[in-house]
């Protein structure tokens, strides 16, 4: 992975706010995912792209422990947060996904209304002292997911009834409530339509002011648009990570070189 | 607007958020706890029902048998009027003999101890063979139910007289009895060989088995047929119009009516409107194949619905009509889980109750139906006939007829998982 | 007689069989080119044999015994049956049928043997005339579809056409029955308003129904209000569903969230086995069982507690309902999607969070489906309330009392002999009439939620 480092040290726009060494990730007998090592930066987007099937969406998925809810799944390996490891004993993953945000591939706002939605993270983990509180983290969530104008004159209809691209809006203000270090987007656009796409492309530019953003995508045109750094991974390994620019204009990896000329995946 | 939630990040090492994460685990935990105590709690109740059962029940398994030596003494007995000789007389004599010094009070006091079929017993041995007379017959008979209760530990002697079922008298001469090696205890075959009576001792469950066989033949024959012809029209033929959906919606209904409605279709359709005899098996049949009917359409259903269409686009495609595709093709592999949906059908039909006391096969019959047109009871009404007896001794043959269908519903359950898992494919 | 006449059936259905493919066999031999194959020729006939043969024999054995009573009780003496109500009237028609068969008790007057005479004459002449229009109709039937071989016919076609026709048949009884049920109700009912005012019946507050059935019996007035009827069902059901809501759905959060693999392969089928258990187990369960143990924790701490309380039959009936109500709740919450649970999760929600602030709002629906069927079940269950529960109808909402339910008057007035001329047996049909009503309402309102909630989520 001597290609990796050398990328990263070429890059000063942030610290280091995730990093992987020698990640392992095993379905039961599958070895689903080998040797990931990887450091995620703060303030920047970083994109996982690959072909179906590579292990992208299960790395991503380790990143705020979600697999535990898979069963017979297991993580070797060290991935720290700000220097802790994530999978040590005393992490409790309840706090760890306040802390890293995620946003599905379809959207799945609750069947609430728009302001449960959002008031619902903000709620459980008692960040709000009072309504007005309330009332100001879901007005602001709204706003930074673009969706407050379309929104505020419904916020007590149900989150459900809004048309695809709201609902990923949603989810994504509904994610960043808890005010979360890294927000992690596995596949956010592939169920919506080209400008419902635009709108959460933009907004995901914007986020990267506060958070850091990791997003997996299909299209290597949305990785190429909102990333400033890209991961390409394949058949379960990390093959090649760099800088969005270099990864598509000069990549270093046959197998890099194949994927984003089409002739894999 | 200013920003507040977002960018200025929530410090997580706040002691208040602290105790606020520990009282959210606290939370987790409790949810956790009582929805094991829950689980646990059904799992209690079948243990306790089961257990309360068993405990009561096995002892009706064995019964009390007690060895008689009856001289038939050819004063008491002529050969030319066998039946009608005095057989109470006889037994009594038997009893005398065996504790020649005995009073006449504890005589009358022994008399009672073997069951009143004692004498039919002899009787009948001497019938089938006069040469008997004037010879000693030995038998052995069941002694009569609160003896028998004696004999399993179930009256406590401890008891003040005037509270106990047994006097010290009776109590006295029984155990002259046991010592006198006269007494054992022996497997109650006469439980399932036996039909009903009205003493405890000789009652069996004969006439309910056979009752509910006949039954449930009658069900089987009405409902199998009948509930494939539906399920195959409905799911491979029927087109989708309001007649359809009526049929569907009316079959879900159906399946969820009481059954003592069922019951009462039955008293005013097959015994009012029709004539059919009361009591009969085959009556309480139909009324079960019309409750059964929705259950195995309904399972039948789904075993077609589960064989995939590419088997029937295939044999469609070699020019076979859509009727041969069913016939041929779906309903052989659709088998498995059309019997399995019949046997659990059948098995709920067994223990069905309500509609079989309204059409009359509560009555207490003491012999086996021959047909399935002959008044009988069945297994879950004879338990409820059972229940409702006073005398003490049918507590625990409640209990252990209670078993027996359990057993039966075992059994049938058992045949239906054996069949889904031997034979069921995943396409 | 009727076993001769189903042989005959099986017989001439082999018959046109063979005879109808011996035929189009024939044909082939002749180097013809048939529509259909041969045994569709034999089918098609055999087909048109059976079905006719086979209505007519259930028709004509479903009738012909009414028929045979009604006119061998016709033809008895006039005067006879002057001044006989109709159980009465039963009575002797069952004495004349036992003696018809030959089972004669002591000495019967003469009139009667002369009637049980008359039964078993026409009874045989009846089975004589059954077999000879069989024959008819199955040699009129053998002869039409002989007459229709021939290469160009579609036998194929006429054969799957009956088939079609006897599986519409089979999925009409099901409508049959339902109209069945309704029409007996109905019109035994309409007989019960005729005696007792329809207002009299819903909103009447006492319930007596034992009423003299002779002139020489001692017994109440009578009244038929079924309202403490009604209470009383709702008392026991409201008991057990009190225990067995929280019971059965905290099991099934159990199942569906915390529990592992394991567990719920082992969980499960423990509570199936406590929905299979017939009823009447349970009613016997609470009569040995619940029913004391209940009086004696009541004599513990002074409580008066009747030996037929309405709490020993709610609670037992409880423990009927919580495997159904578990395995709804436990559907209703599986058919939550993933995402919506992932969604809570990602959000830093604990699993209970998830559970009771996202995943349960959503089941609701389903769950409440589940529950209005559970009520349903509840109110229609009979044997434990017949074994447990009280025969007086108080008006009473105490559930130490005991009280009576609509199906525990259903099967009592109808136990034991029965005539339908008299307001207490057919009291018991307009109790059925409403238990059907209200059960009905419930079920398709459960039925449609349900099916509502599994389009939400599909």
């Amino acid at each position: 992975m001597d290609d990796a480092r050398l990328a990263e040290r070429a890059v000063t726009t942030g610290e280091v706010k995730i990093s992987a060494r020698k990640a392992q990730v095993y379905y039961g007998e599958t070895h689903a995912i080998r040797d990931v090592d990887v450091d995620i930066l703060d303030k920047t987007v970083t994109a996982f792209i690959g072909p179906s099937g590579c292990g992208k969406s299960t790395f991503l998925r380790c990143l705020n422990r979600m697999n535990d809810t898979i069963p017979n799944c297991r993580v070797e390996g060290r991935i720290t947060l700000d220097g802790e490891d994530i999978y040590d004993r005393s992490v409790d993953p309840v706090q760890l996904r306040a802390r890293v945000g995620m946003v599905f591939q379809k959207p799945n706002p609750f069947p609430k209304s728009i302001y449960e939605n959002v008031a619902y993270g903000p709620r459980i983990h008692g960040m709000a002292r009072t309504k007005a509180d309330l009332d100001q983290i879901v007005e602001s969530c709204l706003r930074r997911a673009a969706l407050w104008n379309e929104a505020k004159d419904r916020l007590d209809e149900p989150g459900t009834g809004l048309s695809g691209g709201q609902q990923q809006r949603l989810c994504i203000a509904r994610a960043i409530a808890t005010s979360p270090e890294v927000l992690l987007m596995d596949e956010p656009c592939s169920a919506l339509d080209p400008i419902a796409t635009a709108q959460v492309e933009e907004l995901i530019d914007e986020l990267r002011a506060n958070f850091s953003v990791v997003i997996v995508t299909h299209s290597m045109q949305q990785a190429a648009r909102v990333s400033q750094r890209t991961a390409f991974f394949h058949l379960g390994n990390l093959v090649e990570y760099g800088e969005t620019g270099q990864i598509f204009t000069n990549p270093r990896d046959p197998r890099t070189e194949s994927y984003i000329t089409g002739r894999i995946g | 607007m200013t920003d507040i939630s977002t960018g200025t990040a929530q410090d997580w090492n706040a002691p208040e958020v602290r105790s606020n994460l520990r009282r959210r685990h606290r939370g987790e935990r409790w949810l956790r706890g009582i929805g094991l105590a829950a689980i646990l709690t059904a799992f209690a109740v079948l243990v306790i029902l089961l257990g309360s059962l068993t405990a009561s029940g096995y002892k009706a398994f064995s019964q009390t048998f007690i060895t008689l030596d009856v001289p038939v003494s050819a004063d008491r007995v002529k050969p030319d009027r066998i039946a009608a000789a005095n057989w109470r007389g006889v037994m009594q004599d038997a009893v005398a003999a065996m504790f020649p010094d005995a009073t006449d009070a504890e005589r009358k006091v022994l008399a009672a101890i073997p069951s009143s079929v004692a004498q039919f017993a002899v009787r009948d041995r001497v019938l089938a063979d006069p040469a008997l007379i004037g010879q000693t017959v030995t038998v052995s008979v069941p002694v009569s139910d609160p003896f028998d209760q004696l004999h399993k530990g179930l009256i406590d002697r401890a008891t003040p007289e005037e509270n106990r079922r047994l006097k010290d008298a009776e109590i006295a001469a029984f155990d002259r009895l046991v010592e006198a090696g006269k007494v054992a205890l022996r497997p109650n075959w006469a439980l399932v060989t036996s039909a009903d009576s009205r003493f405890p001792e000789l009652a069996g469950l004969r006439g309910a088995l056979i009752g509910s066989f006949y039954a449930l033949l009658t069900c089987f024959v009405i409902s199998f047929p009948i509930g494939i012809g539906a399920a195959i029209y409905l799911e491979e033929f029927a087109p989708k119009n309001r007649l359809s959906d009526l049929i569907e919606i009316n079959i879900n209904n159906l399946a969820a009516v009481p059954s003592v409605v069922f019951g009462l279709l039955g008293l005013a359709v097959f015994l009012g409107w029709f004539g059919l005899p009361r009591s009969a098996p085959f009556v309480g049949g139909l009324v079960l194949a019309l409750m059964t009917l929705p259950t195995i359409i309904i399972a039948t259903r789904a075993a077609l619905k589960a064989v995939p269409p590419s088997i029937r686009e295939a044999a469609l495609g070699i020019g076979a009509s859509r009727q041969q595709v069913v016939f041929q093709h779906v309903l052989p592999l659709a088998m498995p889980g059309i019997l399995t949906g019949t046997i659990i059908g059948l098995a709920q039909a067994l223990g069905e109750t309500a509609p079989l006391l309204l059409i009359g096969m509560n009555a207490f019959i003491t012999a086996a139906p021959a047909t399935p047109f002959d008044a009988a009871t069945a297994l879950p009404t004879q338990i409820f006939i059972w229940a409702d007896s006073p005398e003490r001794g049918f507590v625990s043959r409640t209990s252990a007829a209670i078993l027996v269908l359990l057993g039966f519903l075992i059994l049938m359950n058992g045949l239906a998982i054996f069949l889904r898992n031997r034979f069921e494919r995943r396409w | 007689m009727a076993g001769w006449a189903f042989l005959l059936l099986a017989a001439a259905t082999v018959f046109a069989y063979a005879l109808n493919r011996r035929a189009a066999d024939a044909l082939r031999e002749d180097g013809r080119r048939l529509h259909s194959l041969p045994g569709f020729h034999g089918g098609y006939a055999a087909l048109l044999v059976l079905v006719p043969g086979f209505l007519f024999l259930c028709l004509w054995l479903v009738f012909q015994s009414a028929f045979i009573n009604r006119s061998v009780m016709a033809g008895l003496p006039p005067g006879t049956l002057d001044g006989l109500d109709s159980g009465a009237v039963q009575l002797l028609q069952s004495e004349i049928i036992s003696i018809s068969r030959g089972q004669v008790f002591g000495t019967p007057e003469p009139w009667k043997l002369e009637a049980a005479t008359r039964m078993s004459e026409m009874r045989s002449t009846a089975g004589w005339v059954m077999i000879a229009l069989l024959a008819l109709i199955a040699l009129g039937a053998i002869l039409y579809a002989r007459s229709r071989v021939s290469a160009a016919f579609r036998a194929r076609q006429g054969f799957e056409r009956i088939v079609h026709g006897i599986m519409v048949a089979c999925s009409v009884v099901a409508i049959l029955t339902t109209f069945g049920i309704v029409a007996s109700l109905l019109f035994e009912s309409l007989q019960f308003f005729r005696m007792v005012p329809v207002n009299e019946f819903l909103f009447g507050l006492n319930w007596e129904p034992q009423i003299p059935i002779r002139a020489d019996q001692v017994a109440g007035t009578g009244a038929f209000g079924w309202v403490p009827v009604f209470v009383g069902t709702l008392v026991i059901t409201v008991i057990a569903l009190f225990v067995s809501v929280p019971i059965g759905l905290f099991s099934a959060i159990y199942l569906n969230e915390f529990a592992s693999d394991r567990f719920r392969a082992f969980a499960k089928p423990v509570l199936e086995i406590l929905a299979g258990v017939p009823t009447v187990v349970y009613g016997f369960f609470a009569v040995l069982v619940v029913a004391p143990a209940l009086r004696n924790a009541g004599a513990e701490v002074g409580l008066p507690i009747s030996p037929n309380t309405a709490l020993a039959a709610g609670s037992v009936m409880a423990i009927m309902l919580i495997p159904f109500i578990s395995s709804f709740s436990d559907d209703a919450l599986g058919a939550v999607p993933q995402s919506l649970r992932d969604g809570s999760l990602a959000l830093g929600a604990t699993r209970s969070e998830t559970v009771l602030k996202v995943l349960f709002p959503a089941a609701i629906p389903g769950i409440v489906g589940g529950i209005l069927l559970a009520v349903s079940r509840a109110i229609g269950e009979t044997m434990i309330v017949v074994m447990a529960a009280g025969l007086i109808a108080t008006l009473t909402i105490n559930p130490l009392d005991s009280v009576t339910t609509v199906t525990v008057q259903i099967v009592t007035l109808l136990i034991g002999d029965t005539s339908f001329d008299n307001p207490k047996t057919l009291a018991a049909f307009a109790l059925g009439l409403m238990l059907f009503l209200v059960t009905l309402g419930i079920n398709v309102l459960a039925l449609r939620i349900v099916r509502k909630y599994r389009e939400l989520y599909d």
